[in-house]
């Protein structure tokens, strides 16, 4: 120890950087800048014309106007509701809050499409449960409401997108300095001025970047309108992407429309995920600090158990009613059958687990896939995100640019990409096989993984590493045995960001399968749209049972890790 | 014998150049102490030295042996230095237990099972924290990490440790029981310490010898604790050593005269034709009196702080203060109030220019 050994390591961050590049470019990069170069470039030379005829096409258009007023919708209703129902438990002495805010965390779980499946049984205009009850019994001539529509759509999203701004808005209020309403309060101002003049500016800047996030989200959102809009004919970018490639079978104009609308897709993300920087990045959003406070607490008085009410009665009719309608037609023998006890039974259940080749293999196919995934992007993205906030190298500035690409890159891109890279154009052909849909997850995955990852390393101060380093311990000694072990409960917070979403996965699956390769969610679609659906339910209840089970360990470790 | 030589170093980030030509030797077996404000590049000297930094010009010598030598594209990772280093946010692995803390350099170096943990035992014992080997850093508080950390770097036997400010998270009593048994585990081991900090109280209290930096990396003055402190060289040690105290004079047809007015200074005078004149002085250099040899002054300000009396005095338009005892104040009759007339005498003077103590002050 004491003598100076005189020998030196070479090259392990270059090997490092070297890899992680390679990852991302090959990942993630190389089908982003497919899909560009296919969009403009047509005969071996630019065509920028040729992109803005597609894009002029009517049905095109069409797409990306219902894209915008779907995503608008929903971005207006998603921020109205999260603000109110987070304002609610925060700042208002509402009964039973804890449980409410929970409540409201739910659908963040739940698997949109699954939820819009069930709201097609309740409300499709002619079989709907809700719409029948109403036309059988209460002398109705028409259906009360049609699902298959604009606001249809939009309002489905809202249930399950607005937990987007909900947790956004509840942290800001729980992290505000309470003197800076008490202050306006001692200076003569009523609560209603000081909630329009302080409170409301001040989480202003969360409440907009959780909007951004839905509105990103929704537009490049494939379940919901797949399943409630395409009956009518909407169609957005991501759907009318899926119908094209679907239908033509990878025909060449088909996939020029398709990366015409995913480049859409992207410039639109890319916009969306500068405009958040700029606000989370702007002074206002200092005022809100690290630290924790009682905030003052509005007295509801007479309207307290009125609105008790009306959040119980949101969480039964949003939350609960969809849930419990997938159970009971995936119990029922047949569809169309009533909700009678002789009706009822597991059979379906024990059929799709043990009996049915299509359910079987699409369990068993999500479940290695996104195991793997998981596995695969966890140790890339924990490499990825070391180089990115611990080393010194030069050519780091590339891998930061790359480290973002996975946030601003959509699902129905990503699938897109994907199969213009993978299918035997470059010398590999995985079209059609379960490893395409690998390649795809891991990069649809990545940010996940990445955003996990860096937040743990950041806890690992630096001089932790130089202490091992001064101790005699190499470079990849000091990453075995500090930095590996202090960076697991990051690493297993990631698995499970990537393991749970996976299993219900549709976007791009959808894309990719083949016959043998269907995951649950493409099996959950498909069986609905060949009219299987008490089987197509009972399999959500499954993937339902399944995602609920993995939340409650991730909420255990994540507990006990601190993260 | 030199345990280390700087030779010509230089770093710089970017735009900012931290040091330019840097040359510095420490000898083996002392405490040296390297002083500066903060953002001097101390630390990134320390850093330098340990391997986690690459000059950009410049070689650097550990025990004779060169480890960084830019001409040469020849640089010594740090597991390879063989030093000890002690951070000032400890850096103890939380998901480690005090032994397996200390016994970390011992493992890489695959020492036999039986004799790490005897080493181990030993040093823990060493560093006072007997009966703890058992426990994870978060059952420790901040002085109990700080020894873990020590032993840590104590326990490879190194020639040579740096600290980085090592007390500076500790509270002031820890402060003063840490430095003392660095210094006693420096004389008790026979090593070498480089010991970086901004706090002059510290470098004073444990060093053989002292290096002061200024705020752009250069070394102003290096001596024993004692020269430092009472010969500072120029404006800027002067400043730093915490002899904030200070009057103007100015020179007068060969006179030294205080402040505004027309009393000339009765003791030793400055060398030298410059016309203005700072003369620096530690509060317990200044002495207070109702009356008798010195120089008279107006008493501004009288506040009683508890166990000490402290005034601001003027002179001839010249602020200074003073403190005193209550008790000795009381029995003495030298408690004034605001307005009373009073008599200065300074028991030393240090003389600078008045131009280059502004210089100092400015950065």
């Amino acid at each position: 120890m004491s003598s100076i050994k005189t020998k030196s390591s070479f090259g392990v961050a270059q090997v490092i950087l070297f890899l992680s590049i390679a990852i991302l470019v090959i990942v993630v990069a190389f089908p982003v800048l497919l899909i560009l170069f296919n969009a403009f470039w047509v005969n071996d030379e630019f065509n920028f014309a040729g992109a803005l005829e597609i894009i002029k096409e009517p049905q095109t258009f069409q797409a990306l106007k219902n894209s915008l007023i779907i995503a608008t919708g929903t971005t207006i209703g998603s921020t109205i509701v999260g603000t109110f129902f987070a304002w609610l438990v925060t700042r208002t002495d509402l009964p039973h809050k804890t449980f409410m805010k929970s409540m409201f965390l739910v659908p963040f779980m739940l698997p949109s499409f699954i939820g819009a499946l069930a709201w097609k049984m309740l409300l499709s205009p002619n079989a709907g449960f809700i719409n029948q009850f109403f036309i059988q019994h209460l002398g109705f001539t028409g259906p009360i409401f049609n699902i298959y529509s604009y606001i249809g759509i939009s309002t489905v999203e809202v249930m399950y997108l607005f937990p987007f701004v909900f947790i956004q808005v509840c942290g800001a209020l729980e992290r505000m300095d309470p003197t800076l309403e008490e202050s306006a309060r001692i200076s003569g101002a009523g609560l209603f001025t000081i909630t329009r003049k302080i409170t409301i500016p001040l989480v202003m800047p969360s409440i907009l970047s959780g909007a951004l996030l839905i509105m990103l989200y929704s537009m490049a959102h494939f379940g919901t309108v797949a399943v409630l809009g395409i009956e009518n004919g909407i169609y957005n970018i991501p759907t009318l992407i899926y119908e094209r490639i679907h239908q033509s079978g990878g025909s060449f104009d088909a996939i020029r429309t398709g990366t015409v609308l995913a480049t859409v897709l992207v410039i639109s993300a890319a916009i969306i995920i500068y405009a958040q920087r700029k606000i989370l990045g702007s002074g206002h959003y200092q005022i809100i600090g690290g630290k924790s406070f009682r905030p003052m607490e509005l007295k509801l008085r007479g309207l307290r158990m009125p609105l008790m009410i009306f959040c119980l009665a949101y969480i039964a009719f949003t939350i609960v009613l969809p849930t419990v309608v997938i159970f009971l037609v995936g119990s029922l023998k047949t569809y169309g059958l009533a909700f009678t006890f002789d009706n009822l039974s597991l059979d379906n259940y024990k059929f799709i687990l043990f009996d049915y080749k299509v359910t079987r293999d699409a369990i068993f196919n999500s479940v290695t896939l996104g195991f793997t995934a998981a596995i695969i992007t966890m140790f890339a993205g924990v490499m990825i995100s070391y180089v990115i906030v611990k080393m010194k190298v030069r050519g780091k500035g590339i891998l930061e640019f790359l480290g973002m690409l996975p946030f601003s890159v959509p699902g129905s891109v990503i699938a897109l990409g994907v199969i213009l890279a993978w299918s035997g154009q470059f010398g590999i052909n995985l079209y059609n096989t379960v490893w395409i849909i690998l390649v795809a997850y891991i990069a649809r995955y990545m940010a996940f993984s990445l955003k996990a990852n860096s937040a743990a390393l950041e806890q690992v101060h630096d001089s932790l590493v130089e202490a091992s380093r001064a101790c005699g311990a190499t470079m990849w000694q000091s990453l075995r045995d500090i930095v590996l072990p202090l960076v697991r409960p990051g690493m297993l917070a990631a698995f499970f960001l990537i393991f749970l979403p996976s299993l219900r996965e549709l976007t791009v699956s959808i894309m990719l399968y083949a016959p043998t390769t269907r995951t649950i969610g493409v099996a959950i679609y498909t069986l609905n749209e060949d009219g299987e659906t008490v089987i197509s339910a009972a399999l959500a209840g499954i993937a339902l049972i399944i995602i609920i089970l993995g939340q409650s360990v991730i909420n255990h470790f994540t507990k006990k890790a601190g993260v | 014998m030199d345990i280390i030589r700087v030779e010509g170093v230089a770093k710089s980030y970017g735009q900012h150049q931290v040091h330019k030509n840097l040359t510095l030797a420490i000898k083996k077996g002392e405490c040296f102490t390297l002083l500066g404000p903060s953002g001097c590049g101390k630390t990134v000297l320390l850093r330098l030295l340990a391997g986690f930094e690459s000059p950009d010009a410049g070689k650097i010598y550990i025990d004779d042996t060169l480890v960084s030598d830019v001409a040469h594209r020849l640089e010594i990772p740090p597991e390879n230095r063989g030093l000890g280093i002690v951070f000032q946010d400890y850096a103890v692995w939380p998901h480690m237990t005090v032994f397996e803390n200390v016994a970390y350099p011992l493992k890489i170096a695959k020492r036999p099972k039986e004799e790490m943990r005897e080493q181990v035992m030993k040093m823990i014992d060493i560093v006072g924290m007997h009966g703890l080997d058992k426990r994870l850093p978060s059952e420790l508080s901040g002085g109990q990490q700080q020894r873990v950390a020590l032993a840590r770097a104590l326990v490879g036997n190194p020639s040579l440790m740096l600290l980085d400010e090592p007390l500076s998270n500790l509270d002031a009593n820890l402060r003063e029981e840490m430095r003392f048994e660095i210094k006693e585990l420096q004389r008790k081991l026979d090593i070498t310490v480089l010991y970086v900090t901004h706090d002059q109280e510290i470098g004073l209290a444990i060093s053989d010898r002292v290096a002061v930096m200024n705020e752009t990396g250069e070394i102003q003055q290096i001596g024993t604790p004692w020269e430092i402190f009472e010969q500072p060289v120029n404006p800027f040690v002067f400043h730093f050593m915490g002899i904030a105290n200070s009057i103007e004079v100015r020179r007068e047809n060969g006179a030294y005269l205080v402040g505004k007015g027309q009393q000339p200074v009765p003791w030793k005078s400055p060398e030298g034709d410059t016309a203005h004149w700072i003369a620096g002085f530690r509060p317990s250099d200044v002495q207070i009196a109702r009356d008798g040899e010195g120089l008279r002054g107006i008493v501004r300000r009288a506040n009683f702080l508890g166990a000490m009396m402290d005034y601001l005095i003027e002179i001839d338009g010249a602020h200074l203060r003073t403190s005193i005892e209550t008790h000795r104040a009381l029995s003495e009759n030298l408690m004034f109030k605001a307005g009373d007339i009073c008599t200065i005498r300074f028991l030393n003077l240090l003389w600078f220019e008045a131009d280059k103590v502004k210089e100092a002050a400015q950065p």
